[in-house]
């Protein structure tokens, strides 16, 4: 599903002295079946715009089109499920939304609310446990005896397993370890291969060199820049007003570039780095 | 969740704002005190003209107040209506089964109304203009006298101001997790009772077990950081009276003597 923002503005307790822009004027399309990062400092408004995207915020003015859906400030609460069933959203710490007795039931939650029969939400539990990588031994488990790290697969998987088209990622890899937060990361990149699209919340820019094929750089409630990784990275004017960070590549190659080596465009993964270095010092 | 005006700070700047919060919170409930000497229609609107000046200086919009009554209103209306038509009297004007409907209904109703409106106006000013540490800190500033008596004075008032912090913080993550299981298709206030009141658990348990988690951080962070009784600990927020307060409680006083002159006039 492609989603769209048309002028979207979110206020805040809107009408009192605390008042506050969480989207200011935003136009903005995300593409279907890719994988866009979203970056910005905290309190920039990325979790604010995303929220919109399942209405579980609803615009001040403007409109945000998800596929066929239309999202307004009049839209009300009733029949949001089928949109919701759609864009399934993991939040930061997303751990502490499980509550069942067991992790399967806990995974089968959301599946069910959507209207799925319990013998396929059953399914889809068995099917998700070994995808977050956790074995089938798990499902009988209290989610409570978990670690943080297997309630944050746990977590996900309860997501996933409604199989929504379009899923939102606010921080997910927040907290883990580097084996962790790769696998997971990976498994992302995965069900985007397989047809799904992708929105990615992250302070993370080597995740997004990495992963992303489309960015967007929010600032103070702004779309600052939208385009592909590797030609915002090379934005100057991002970097200099200190909105955005380089991924480690990135800052290596500025250092190599202090001592005689040249980057017409700045590498933003290791790959790119190393073939990059091999040309320059073999003369190829 | 942010409908909850009574009980919520307003950031702002007045004569009101800077009074000491220890009289703020004195005055405060020294006035609901005098509201129920008032007996007549002078007397009631001589409180009620006291109470629309003081929101009038402390520079804040009388929308805060209005809204401040409405988690209160079916209180009111019920109280209202109860003497509106329960009042015995001689002359009824309407008489019908257990009804009674009076001019003297009417005015008691009138004054209960008012009285509602003079109370939850001054502590929605208490409110808006005192931050909770504030309150809390002249709570403990109050009850000291208490520790004559070996009253836990200290740690009641830590309690206090823990629970107040806690709070807004309970508030943020309730937010946080109905937001999480509405992406995972509850639907809040659908369907028959039994169904809403099924659709609470899901945010209950996540919450019961964040907040147990969040005061255990809690004591930690305290104890690491080599928090003991409170004893002898000096205060980072100071209390500080002044002339003005000073001025409030004779304004105070002025208000009760004019009110009982006016009440047996």
């Amino acid at each position: 599903m492609e989603i769209i923002f048309k002028n979207v503005t979110h206020s805040y307790e809107a009408n009192s002295p605390l008042e506050g822009l969480g989207l200011d004027d935003v136009s903005l399309t995300i593409h279907d079946k890719k994988f866009t990062a979203i970056v910005g400092k905290t309190g920039s408004g990325k979790s604010t715009l995303v929220r919109h995207i399942n209405a579980l915020l609803k615009p001040t003015s403007g409109t945000i089109l998800v596929g066929d859906r239309e999202i307004t400030p009049e839209t009300n609460n009733k029949n949001l499920k089928p949109l919701r069933k759609n864009v399934g959203m993991v939040f930061q710490f997303p751990e502490s939304q499980l509550f069942e007795d067991t992790v399967e039931k806990d995974i089968m939650f959301g599946p069910m609310n959507f209207g799925m029969s319990e013998a396929d939400a059953k399914k889809s539990a068995h099917k998700m446990i070994e995808l977050v990588g956790l074995g089938k031994e798990y499902l009988d488990k209290s989610p409570f005896d978990l670690s943080g790290g297997q309630m944050r697969r746990v977590a996900i998987a309860g997501v996933l397993a409604s199989e929504p088209e379009t899923i939102i990622l606010d921080e997910p890899t927040a907290g883990l370890d580097p084996v962790g937060r790769k696998e997971i990361m990976d498994l992302f990149k995965n069900l985007q291969e397989q047809g799904r699209t992708i929105i990615l919340i992250t302070h993370n820019m080597d995740d997004v060199a990495n992963y992303a094929e489309e960015m967007v750089v929010i600032h103070d409630a702004k779309v600052k820049a939208v385009g592909k990784p590797k030609d915002i990275f090379n934005d100057r004017s991002l970097l200099t007003d200190d909105i955005l960070t380089l991924p480690r590549s990135a800052v290596f190659a500025q250092r190599l570039a202090k001592k005689n080596f040249s980057f017409p465009q700045l590498p933003i993964t290791i790959s790119e780095l190393t073939t990059e270095i091999k040309r320059q010092v073999h003369g190829d | 969740m942010n409908k909850l005006i009574l009980g919520r700070y307003l950031p702002g700047d007045s004569i009101i704002y800077r009074l000491d919060p220890r009289g703020k919170f004195l005055i405060t409930f020294y006035f609901i005190g005098i509201v129920f000497l008032a007996n007549n229609v002078a007397s009631y609107g001589f409180l009620l003209l006291f109470v629309l000046f003081a929101v009038y200086i402390s520079k804040i919009n009388l929308g805060f107040f209005i809204k401040g009554l409405r988690p209160m209103l079916w209180l009111i209306l019920f109280t209202v209506l109860l003497q509106l038509f329960f009042t015995p009297s001689e002359n009824p004007l309407w008489h019908w089964g257990i009804f009674t409907l009076s001019t003297d209904g009417m005015r008691i109703a009138a004054y209960i109304f008012i009285r509602f409106v003079l109370i939850i106006f001054i502590s929605t000013l208490l409110t808006l203009t005192t931050t909770p540490i504030e309150i809390s800190d002249s709570i403990e500033s109050i009850l000291k006298p208490l520790k004559v008596i070996k009253f836990p004075v200290t740690q009641v008032a830590l309690m206090l101001s823990i629970a107040l912090r806690f709070v807004p913080l309970l508030i943020d993550e309730t937010t946080k997790i109905m937001d999480a299981q509405r992406a995972r298709g509850v639907d809040f206030g659908e369907g028959g009772i039994m169904q809403r009141i099924k659709s609470f658990v899901p945010i209950l348990i996540p919450l019961f077990v964040s907040s147990f988690s969040i005061a255990y951080d809690l004591a930690i962070a305290m104890e690491s950081r080599g928090y003991k009784d409170g004893e002898g600990r000096s205060k980072y927020r100071v209390l500080s009276w002044s002339k003005r307060d000073y001025m409030a409680l004779v304004v105070m006083l002025l208000i009760t003597i004019i009110l009982l002159f006016i009440r047996s006039y």
